[in-house]
């Protein structure tokens, strides 16, 4: 394999095993991570509350933010899941999602007026809004900006392939908050050193589920291997797509896309800047070649410069 | 004018998370590393061309600016008593780690290179050190372009092809600025020179840079690190433009030479401002990564076709 294919797969092209990739032996365990399906997420919060409690995360105090049921507004160095509500004017016609209803199975209670079996784009009561919840978290990317960019080798790849700070290395020079596409990452202001989710990395080596997904009540947040999370996603679009949810569509779970696909990925039902997520994200390093190449030729220039100043003067 | 594009964000609220490097700290980094890899390269020069007034003042920028440089870079971490953990591992992906292995021992070199000019002990080791030290100048004047486009900034990621040549040309005028005002005017020549050139690298890579980024390079028009950059440029030119008349008169080189380095200083705000400006506006993320998807979904439906 030459140089360059060597650098692209390490920095941005497709990647099937991340985990060996970072040097892991063959025998690692296989590449975990979730999907986030926000088509059945009820907005209930539970898994941002079960994420603090296991992980022991400071709180962030209490403020109404005005931005509908979100009171908690961004992840961040102490919300590392973060449920996004959105409010638009119902535009959608109500499909049933196999959501439990109201009622013994097999009823259709429409008549009633009774939200039941419906998905969140269904308009609710009489304002005729729709709603979209979902809960964000770190996407344990294939290939992690803040990973690359890290000087201290705080941040590794794990052997379940996701991306974890180790505390007792980082020393808060905070590259990897603005090398993330999806503004993940953050530093403590009090504490100094960076936090994300680290997918519960403590739960996954005793072979636990992650806290979020297993306190998630409706199976929005599902856990598992990458590679079968995948199929069930792309089984579940086609679902929603057959019952005429157009909008459904996949976030992150492409292996092409600018990150080499996400290890925690999304099914959304409006594009994903409506959500606060980046339409199109790339990892920044993609351009790591480009970079240094201009920055040799640069650092050349100005050698040239310098001689050039001094030629033809003497002594 | 450009009517405002449309997109749609959540709640307008930023995408990426604004940088949390500190203002002064690191635009204070970005000069003092300018100026002190330049003045290294000053400094040899002057010591292979027997200019002794010029080779001290250039030293001793080299020097103190690496000291200068090293201190803000530390007290911008968050935990400052770590800063050793920076040495542990060695990654090219990470140009704070590939500056840090450049910025250490272009310290230790231009301190011992320094010293031994002014006390005038071990000469031969002074000289390698200098030497060493000016090997490591250019690219310590450089890397820095990369250390902020090697991030998801709007602003500095799309501008990092020019933004080396930039920087290049920023140092080289910032040390000449520094040769101009405080070495004999007899021997500040090529600091002029230097300086001069400099300038019209940086000129020419800023509007290029401007020119091409489009939407992403509005934050370097307008607001705050607009007002910079207009004042950084408005500097330089008068610095390039009082050059040659100091070429007889000392005064009015020494003020060139102020002009030249602040210039820099500011430009470094500019820059630094401007990719904080980026990162706070959604529209900056969201709009280029629309056109970006935009694009290739149209040349996927051209394909399809075509078959």
């Amino acid at each position: 394999m030459s140089l360059r294919d060597s650098l692209a797969r390490s920095l941005h092209a497709p990647l099937d095993d991340v985990s060996a990739e970072a040097g892991f032996a063959e025998d690692h365990p296989p590449r975990m991570g979730f999907f986030t399906d926000t088509s059945v997420c009820i907005g209930c919060k539970a898994c941002e509350v079960a994420c603090k409690q296991w992980n022991d995360v400071p709180d962030d105090g209490y403020a109404l933010t005005g931005m509908s049921y979100d009171n908690t507004e961004a992840l961040g160095s102490t919300t590392w899941r973060h449920v996004a509500f959105i409010e638009k004017p119902a535009t959608v016609t109500s499909t049933d999602l196999g959501l439990p209803g109201m009622g013994p199975p097999g009823f259709e209670g429409y008549e009633s007026g009774v939200p039941h079996g419906e998905d969140q784009s269904t308009a609710s009561g009489e304002g005729g809004l729709t709603w979209l919840m979902s809960s964000d978290v770190c996407k344990h990317c294939t290939h992690a900006a803040c990973l690359d960019v890290c000087p201290t080798g705080s941040l590794f790849r794990t052997e379940f392939g996701t991306v974890v700070v180790q505390p007792d290395i980082c020393n808060g020079c905070g590259y990897c908050v603005p090398a993330c596409p999806y503004g993940v990452i953050d530093l403590d202001k009090e504490d100094g050193r960076a936090f994300k989710c680290t997918l519960c990395y403590d739960r996954l080596k005793d072979n636990q589920t992650p806290a979020c997904a297993q306190a998630c009540p409706t199976e929005s947040i599902q856990f598992g291997e990458v590679s079968e999370l995948r199929e069930r996603a792309a089984g579940r679009v086609a679902e929603l797509h057959e019952k005429g949810v157009d909008v459904a569509r996949l976030y992150g779970a492409d292996p092409e896309d600018g990150v080499g696909g996400d290890g925690a990925f999304f099914l959304l039902l409006d594009e994903p800047e409506v959500y606060g997520l980046p339409p199109d994200p790339v990892v920044t390093t993609r351009d790591l070649g480009a970079m240094w190449r201009h920055v040799g030729a640069a650092a050349g220039l100005l050698g040239a410069l310098a001689a050039a100043a001094f030629a033809g003067r003497g002594r | 004018m450009v009517p405002e594009p449309e997109f749609e964000s959540y709640y307008g609220r930023q995408i990426i998370k604004t940088p949390t490097w500190k203002t002064p700290d690191v635009p204070v980094y970005l000069f003092v590393g300018g100026m002190a890899g330049g003045s290294a390269l000053l400094a040899e020069g002057a010591a292979l061309t027997g200019r002794p007034g010029l080779e001290c003042v250039a030293r001793a920028a080299a020097a103190g600016g690496a000291v200068v440089g090293t201190v803000a870079l530390v007290h911008d971490l968050g935990r400052p008593s770590r800063f050793l953990n920076m040495l542990r591992v060695f990654k090219p992906t990470s140009p704070l780690s590939v500056g840090t292995f450049i910025l250490a021992p272009f310290g230790g070199l231009s301190a011992v290179a320094f010293a031994s000019h002014l006390t005038g002990r071990v000469p031969r080791i002074g000289r390698l050190a200098g030497a060493g030290a000016a090997l490591l100048g250019a690219p310590l004047v450089t890397y820095t372009a990369a250390l902020v486009a090697n991030t998801a900034v709007p602003a500095w990621h799309e501008a990092h092809r020019e933004l080396p040549f930039a920087f290049a040309g920023s140092g080289a005028s910032a040390a000449g600025g520094v040769a101009m005002v405080f070495a004999p005017h007899a021997e500040s020549g090529p600091g002029a020179t230097l300086a001069m050139s400099g300038a019209a690298v940086e000129l020419v890579a800023t509007a290029t840079m401007e020119r091409r980024m489009g939407l992403v390079g509005e934050p370097y028009r307008i607001g705050r690190p607009g007002l910079l950059m207009k004042v950084a440029r408005g500097l330089t030119v008068g610095g390039a433009v009082l050059t040659p008349f100091g070429a007889r008169r000392p005064a009015l080189r020494r003020l060139a030479g102020a002009a030249y380095v602040a210039g820099s200083v500011v430009f470094r705000f500019g820059v630094f401002e401007a990719g904080i400006a980026s990162a706070k506006d959604p529209k900056y993320v969201v709009i280029p990564q629309r056109e970006r998807l935009q694009a290739r979904r149209e040349e996927q439906a051209r394909t399809t076709e075509a078959h």
